[in-house]
């Protein structure tokens, strides 16, 4: 549907300026503003994936709390801006040619993606048109606790790794 | 839409995301094009979930997304505890731990 | 009860191993002796329950306990007493315990350590040898073989100190080591061609088997075998290492290189005596090196000047005439020869040493003479073995040369007879050279005497020049208890007075010079009238038979008798004529070579003077001993050493070998030096490195 097809340029759009401006920002605040905003871009298009749950989860985990660390720690640390003159101490083989490799790279990146997509079929067909969706909140709860209740277990055991080895890490020294 | 548009999009945002990881002077960006790429994982799984039929893609976005929190609370651990050591995001700075 | 025969001496080497430092010298000396007798009293009392039985059924057999089992292959460890093992372990046991007796008087200025070491050996020796002639099989056999070759070794660098003492050693061993090399193909040919080492069981598969007229595995296996026995037995090529043994004490020199080891060689032979048979290529071959040998080695003891080394060539000879007549087939006079042969050679060696015992370590012959008024038992019974070993009628010598020589032109080979005859005349030349030299004409040893004096004797090893003063052994009718100075002049008084043999070693010589006379009269020839008792009662020996004795090992177990008919005792008096004509003819020309002997050396002793300047370059020759140790030195010893210096060492060892992994661990260096350049520490570069593998893969799946 033409409604369809506009919103969804519309948070695609949102999603690769912000995703543009992050890489792009030389102000870190900036940054993770920027991709505050790419996460919104990305949760319309989970709706219009007839995902709402992930879409919910997108904000309320990924933009709510994970970027909220982020801005703590870059408050925390008084993250200046960047200077490229300063602390210019890579490899010889790399320095005046980092953006230009980085840049090589990426776009031999994209190529490859592009190539790979141009080799597969079925391209064309519709999300939507195969199968009715399938998610209700219900349904993906079920499935989580049954199907891969085993990795849903091992996520709990692996944040509470990453809790503990967070703390440990930021713990100030005691001289 | 067709499933394609999809693809090439999240096909972007991860060049988007690689690229800012080498381009970026500052750790904390570049923890943030890591999850720029991570996302761009996430979108490919949504789409082929829808249309698969199975809801087996929003499960697995479900899980990407608690490892990117764990692994983003504990590399900013890291990155704390860098800045203390060389009071500098430079990644080009720790160099030491070569021959 | 037949084990015992070689394990008592063997308790003795034990006894006196390792207790031997701290026995005193009549004990550690006296047990070996005692030991030795013992054994001999046993083998006594087993040879006459032997004696005791029928021709055919002459064996006793005693199996120790199975040593190997492979596969359908066995083999015990077995003694065997049979009419060849009896005759030799009397003559190892008998003249063992008489040399036995002597040394514990020769010996007896070593120290108790040293002492006890030399007796040590010496029983170890007796166990080895006793081994080698009762082992039923080739295996226990070879151990005694090796053993003895050992024991050989041990002796011979007695005086390890003295540098051409340790070497002689190093040269016996090796040759001999030489031989064993291809004694041990042979015996490994005997387990594939028989699947047996039993001695009887190869001679019955033998006997089955038609003589080879052409070089076959017979002819192979022999042959091997006895390129081993030219080794342990010094003939050519492999004779070189027993002119140097005589660096060893003069006991060991006896006993082993006259009496009982060189034997060893004969004996394998006349074990074997079915195979060999069947092997006449082979036998010829024997006969003809047995010859050669003696005759080369008859030449060579014409000119030496050192009184052990004349009978040390004088050994190599007479053996030779023992695989002469191995070769002829006629085992039993090689056998004989070999017996009387034990007591004459026994009997000169010890004389000698008594000689060089009373001269104070003088060896040269050319600074002896008219000793005989001096040492007069020596004197007496050197020369009665003498008489024996030249082939005058009568003695021992006589009979079991003439036998072999009967043998060789009976079976038609006229030149090697020609040639054992010339040897003959030698041999009766250059013993009484030796004699002449030694005990008759004028007296030139007295400088020798005054010069060495007391503290030099024929060992370095040797204890203080006090030694004569002690309370020791001898019983000599001289004065040296007078007032003793030790001063050069004092022996001057006594220069003209030399003590004779103390009583064991003049006991020794004694009973052997009896047994060089005495011992030829069991094999008196059907011609004169005798009948050979010797040749009958070793017939059984040589020809196989199963009689009696159900065998335990091997293809033939539980076979029990078979072809029980008694053999014929020696030739019969068909040839008596043509035998009693050799027997003059070996008469005259043994009484010729004395008489030149005299003429030569005790009434013109100008001529043999001008005959060496004269011919001078044989005589160098003859006297350099052909050069043949220079050349083996030349041809083997030098490429060998050059290939291992240059080839083996600098070229592999150094080069390849150490280069190798020396290189490795260079290009495991390099290498690294250049791949740790990748760690730059920097993130960025790592990150960058695995993206641009990913993109790399990436590539590579749009290629395909």
């Amino acid at each position: 549907m033409a409604s369809d097809a506009l919103l969804f340029y519309v948070f695609a759009g949102i999603t690769v300026l912000g995703s543009l401006a992050v890489v792009s920002q030389k102000n870190p605040v900036y940054s993770v503003l920027s991709i505050i905003a790419a996460f919104f871009g990305l949760a319309g298009l989970y709706v219009l994936l007839e995902a709402p749950f992930v879409a919910v989860v997108q904000i309320i985990i990924y933009a709510g709390a994970i970027m909220v660390l982020f801005l703590f720690v870059v408050m925390l640390l008084n993250v200046p801006r960047e200077d490229a003159a300063e602390w210019d101490r890579s490899h010889p083989l790399y320095r005046p040619m980092a953006v230009r490799i980085g840049g090589t790279l990426a776009v031999l990146l994209v190529l490859e993606l592009g190539w790979a997509l141009s080799k597969t079929s079925g391209l064309g067909v519709g999300v939507a048109d195969e199968h009715p969706a399938s998610s209700s909140v219900a349904e993906l709860g079920r499935v989580l606790f049954t199907d891969y209740m085993f990795a849903f277990e091992v996520t709990s055991i692996l944040i509470i790794a990453s809790m503990v080895g967070a703390v440990v890490l930021a713990h100030k020294r005691q001289d | 839409m067709p499933i394609g548009y999809y693809l090439v999009l999240s096909g972007l945002l991860f060049s988007i995301g690689a690229a800012g990881v080498f381009l970026r002077k500052n750790l904390i960006t570049l923890l943030l094009s890591v999850e720029i790429m991570l996302n761009a994982v996430n979108l490919t799984f949504v789409a082929f979930g829808r249309q698969l039929g199975t809801n087996d893609g929003q499960i697995i976005t479900f899980f990407v997304m608690t490892v990117a929190a764990a692994e983003a609370a504990v590399g900013l651990a890291l990155v704390i505890g860098l800045f203390r050591h060389r009071e500098s995001l430079n990644p080009e700075a720790f160099t030491t731990l070569k021959w | 009860m037949l084990a015992l025969i070689p394990l008592i001496p063997f308790g003795g080497f034990l006894v006196n191993a390792f207790l031997g430092k701290r026995l005193p010298k009549s004990v550690s000396g006296g047990l070996a002796t005692l030991l030795m007798v013992i054994s001999f009293i046993i083998a006594v009392t087993q040879v006459s329950a032997l004696m005791g039985m029928t021709p055919e059924n002459r064996q006793i057999n005693q199996t120790l306990f199975t040593w190997i089992t492979a596969g359908d292959f066995t083999l015990d460890v077995a003694f065997r007493l049979d009419a060849l093992s009896a005759v030799m372990i009397l003559v190892i046991t008998g003249i063992g315990s008489l040399i036995h007796l002597y040394s514990t008087s020769y010996m007896h200025e070593e120290t108790d350590a040293e002492f006890a070491r030399f007796f040590s050996y010496l029983n170890l020796f007796c166990f080895f040898m006793l081994m080698l002639v009762l082992g039923s099989n080739v295996l226990v056999m070879f151990v005694g073989w090796e053993g003895v070759g050992l024991c050989s070794y041990l002796l011979i660098g007695y005086y390890y100190e003295k540098k051409s003492a340790s070497d002689a050693a190093n040269k016996a061993f090796i040759v001999n080591r030489v031989g064993d090399f291809a004694f041990i193909l042979g015996a490994l040919l005997l387990v594939v061609t028989f699947h047996s080492l039993d001695f009887t069981t190869i001679a019955l598969a033998v006997k089955e088997m038609p003589k080879e007229v052409t070089f076959g595995t017979l002819s192979l296996i022999t042959l091997l075998m006895f390129i081993g026995a030219t080794g342990k037995s010094a003939q050519i090529p492999l004779y070189v290492w027993l002119p140097d043994a005589m660096e060893g004490p003069t006991p060991v020199s006896a006993l082993i290189h006259a009496a009982t080891m060189v034997t060893a060689g004969v004996y394998m032979i006349g074990r074997n005596a079915m195979l060999f048979e069947h092997a006449p290529i082979t036998l010829t071959i024997v006969a003809i090196i047995g010859a050669s040998t003696a005759l080369f080695a008859g030449t060579i003891g014409l000119v030496q000047n050192d009184i052990k080394r004349v009978l040390a060539y004088s050994t190599v000879s007479q053996l030779g005439y023992m695989f002469l007549a191995m070769g002829m087939g006629a085992f039993g006079a090689g056998i004989f020869h070999l017996y009387t042969h034990a007591f004459f050679k026994a009997c000169l060696f010890l004389g000698s040493g008594a000689v060089i015992h009373s001269l104070h370590g003088e060896q040269d012959i050319r600074k002896m003479g008219g000793l005989k008024k001096h040492i007069p038992v020596t004197y007496w019974t050197f020369l009665i073995a003498s008489v024996a070993i030249a082939g005058v009628p009568g003695l021992a010598g006589f009979f079991s040369k003439d036998e072999i020589l009967f043998e060789t032109f009976a079976h038609g080979h006229q030149i090697l007879w020609g040639m054992g005859i010339l040897t003959s005349l030698l041999t009766a030349t250059y013993m009484f050279r030796l004699v002449h030299l030694t005990f008759h004409g004028e007296e030139r040893f007295h400088e020798v005497v005054a010069a060495h004096g007391h503290a030099a004797h024929d060992a370095p090893a040797h204890a203080a020049p006090d030694s004569h003063a002690a309370p020791d052994s001898h019983a000599a009718p001289d004065s040296h208890a007078a007032p003793d100075s030790h001063a050069a002049p004092r022996h001057s008084t006594h220069s003209t007075h030399l003590h004779d043999a103390p009583w064991p070693m003049a006991t020794a010589l004694i009973v052997l010079a009896l047994g060089s006379i005495l011992a030829g009269y069991v094999g008196i020839p059907h011609a004169l009238g005798g009948h050979n008792a010797l040749g009958a009662w070793l017939e059984p020996a040589f020809n196989a038979t199963n009689c009696g004795q159900p065998m335990t090992t091997g293809d033939l177990a539980g076979i029990a008798i078979e072809n029980c008919a008694p053999g014929e005792g020696g030739e019969p008096a068909e040839n008596a004529g043509l035998e009693l004509t050799l027997m003059v003819v070996s008469s005259l020309v043994a009484l010729a070579g004395i008489g030149l002997a005299t003429f030569l050396w005790l009434k013109n002793k100008q001529i043999p003077e001008r005959m060496a300047q004269q011919y001078s370059g044989i005589h160098q020759l003859l006297l350099n001993k052909y050069y043949v140790d220079e050349v083996y030195d030349a041809t083997i010893v030098q490429p060998i050493k050059v290939v291992s210096t240059e080839g083996l060492w600098r070229g592999f060892d150094v080069k390849l070998v150490d280069g190798a992994v020396n290189g490795a661990g260079y290009f495991v260096s390099g290498v690294s030096v250049v791949l740790r350049l990748l760690q730059n520490g920097s993130v960025k570069t790592y990150a960058a490195s695995m993206f641009a593998g990913a993109v790399a893969v990436l590539a590579y799946y749009m290629w395909r």
